[in-house]
């Protein structure tokens, strides 16, 4: 009824290899664009921004870089959290550095140290596979942390070891710091999420995107196609974690502002990022974006029902949350391994004939 | 027949020089010998085949050429040069492309994606252009989908372009497989089994493609099959390999009556 590609005729291969290649797709898309950008700003409050919007737009951020990484390329890795806490400390060190620097260009180049450290623990990748690469990035996450905390260097020898946003401001509005205002922090962190989300779509569905598949699906017919696995799995690694250190600079200068390692990058960071990926949709942009809304969303509802609406005490209604969460992960990978995504494509699969059963 | 003179078959398709030549080849795997100086040659625009009852290291010779295993002796002669070893994704810049005796292809990805990564040797546009999709990278993609959509009128499997492969029955994905395999437009097309498994219908459909692969394209070919009645119709040279030896190489009438290869596939009597 709504949902219709008949008669949406391609006459050029350019118009079939485009994004959304049916027209209510994109309609749709432009106009969640319009809303986040032109409606958003207007109603956002600390609140809503503190505890929904900001983090959903850092996590998808952190999400796409992994589904390239776990879901594209097929290689899992536990290390989201020592990734997101090279961005954040990249960014923290440039700040302090170099003052006048661009606050868009530090964030940037956060994620430009953190593609290279992810490359670095990557090289394990071309020699294991699956349970033990997962292992081998599990390294990396404690030994990042790990450093962090033992070289003074990195947190500018502060007494209590934090690490603390400068204030830095984008056409005169402050982005970071006490004075930032949600809006300003929202659409900043706005901006970001879509030129990343645009990219990792334009890679996904080209050349390096099909490479990486390649590897995944069938990692020896790949190489005899052409793709070098060395530079594949690499190339994915470094973009993976240029994203992921992206988000990490983004969710320790914009959103907390001040960061200790252990508590905000710990190991729980890295399986938050591949639950939302898992729940989301492996191999699919759109799923990072469900599956950030999902893992962010959740507690703020259930805390709402259980302790708001129930009353009932704030630690049992965290315990539940736990309880909740592990069920549907376990729901997930036993029904649909393809998670929110594959829900959402067979919903559209059935709007195609909606009304009509056949 | 002389090996350096191109000659013109009964059907009217010329036969180059030689493209590709091993000379005795050896290949062990500790002390299991699994190819044992083997020495033989590729003619530009020839379908050669490769038969051989089965663990007579048929598979093996093609990991050999495609740069899976190494050899411990005897040389490889690609295009009139010695090749050096190297990796099998280097080899497939070469030229040589395969498919597999179980299929290979990529499960998750559509028909189409599957044959344009195919053109992966063919593509070049660096990782900025593409993750903005403008300029060459958007110009080479279209370019690619051209060429990729050729072929999919060649095999007629335009029906199943969107389809991911992991839903098709096993008589197209071995169709795509080609696909994949003809989108690199190799020199040197390597095909291990293209009809196992396959009922007649399927079998005609595959042989062919196959010749029409070799005609229109000017593809060469090397394959490995079972089926006798196939091989001896569509293949211009016989390879005959047992227990990882050559026993027998020529044309089909004549691979038919070798003694050598009639003891191996019937047997020996022994009295």
């Amino acid at each position: 009824m709504f949902y219709r590609e008949a008669g949406d005729f391609k006459t050029s291969y350019a118009a079939d290899q485009q994004t959304f290649p049916i027209a209510f797709d994109r309609y749709r898309y432009w106009a969640v664009l319009a809303i986040a950008i032109g409606v958003v700003p207007f109603f956002i409050n600390d609140y809503w921004a503190n505890a929904v919007l900001l983090p959903f737009l850092i996590y998808a951020i952190a999400a796409i870089g992994l589904n390239i990484l776990t879901g594209y390329c097929g290689q899992v890795s536990l290390g989201t959290g020592g990734f997101m806490a090279v961005g954040a400390y990249a960014s923290y060190k440039l700040m302090t550095a170099f003052p006048d620097l661009n606050f868009v260009l530090v964030v940037l180049l956060s994620g430009g140290v953190t593609a290279a450290v992810g490359m670095i623990f990557g090289l394990p990748s071309l020699r294991i596979k699956g349970f033990y690469l997962a292992v081998a990035t599990l390294a990396a996450q404690f030994f990042l942390v790990w450093l962090f905390n033992k070289v003074p260097w990195f947190y500018n020898y502060s007494a209590s070891g934090q690490i603390n946003a400068p204030e830095r401001t984008i056409f005169g509005h402050a982005v970071t710091g006490a004075a930032a205002s949600p809006t300003a922090k929202y659409l900043f962190c706005l901006f970001f999420v879509i030129l990343l989300a645009v990219v990792a779509r334009n890679l996904t569905r080209g050349r390096i995107g099909r490479s990486w598949m390649s590897i995944r699906d069938m990692d020896i017919a790949a190489e005899i196609i052409g793709v070098n696995p060395l530079r594949t799995k690499l190339s994915a690694f470094a973009i993976s974690s240029f994203f992921v250190g992206v988000a990490g600079a983004l969710f320790f200068s914009v959103y907390l502002g001040a960061v200790e390692v252990t508590e905000a990058f710990g190991i729980q960071k890295s399986f938050l990022v591949l639950f939302m990926i898992i729940i989301g949709g492996l191999g699919s942009i759109f799923g990072s974006f469900a599956g950030a809304a999902f893992m962010v969303l959740l507690p703020v509802l259930l805390k709402n029902v259980m302790v708001g609406s129930l009353g009932w005490p704030t630690d049992i209604a965290a315990h539940f949350e736990f309880i909740i969460v592990g069920a549907l992960i376990m729901f997930f990978l036993i029904v649909e391994p393809h998670g929110l995504a594959q829900l959402w494509r067979i919903l559209k699969e059935k709007l195609r004939l909606w009304p009509f059963p056949h | 027949m002389s090996a350096a003179e191109s000659y013109v078959t009964a059907d009217g398709r010329t036969i180059g020089a030689t493209v590709m030549e091993m000379r005795n080849i050896t290949l062990r795997f500790g002390g299991v010998v699994a190819i044992k100086d083997i020495s033989f040659d590729i003619r530009e625009g020839e379908i050669r085949a490769i038969i051989g009852p089965n663990g007579a290291g048929k598979s093996s010779m093609l990991n050999v050429i495609n740069g899976f295993y190494h050899p411990q002796e005897g040389e490889i002669w690609f295009k009139g040069e010695k090749r050096a070893p190297m990796r099998p994704h280097e080899i497939a810049h070469q030229g040589i492309a395969r498919t597999f005796q179980n299929i290979a292809l990529f499960k998750g990805m559509s028909t189409l994606d599957n044959i344009m990564t195919g053109r992966f040797t063919h593509m070049k546009s660096n990782l900025l252009m593409q993750a903005f999709w403008k300029g060459p990278a958007e110009r080479e993609e279209v370019e690619n989908r051209e060429i990729a959509e050729k072929i999919i009128d060649f095999l007629e499997i335009q029906h199943i372009r969107k389809t991911p492969v992991g839903r098709l029955p096993y008589g197209l994905q071995k169709r795509v497989e080609l696909g994949r395999a003809l989108a690199a437009e190799p020199r040197l097309l390597l095909l291990d089994e293209p009809m196992a498994g396959m009922n007649v219908e399927e079998k005609e459909d595959m042989s062919r493609f196959i010749l029409d692969v070799n005609d229109e394209f000017g593809t060469t070919i090397a394959l490995i099959e079972h089926d006798m009645g196939v091989v001896m119709d569509i293949s211009d040279r016989v390879v005959v390999m047992d227990y990882g030896r050559k026993i027998g190489d020529g044309t089909p009438d004549e691979v038919r009556n070798n003694q050598d290869v009639i003891d191996a596939y019937l047997g020996v009597p022994h009295d």
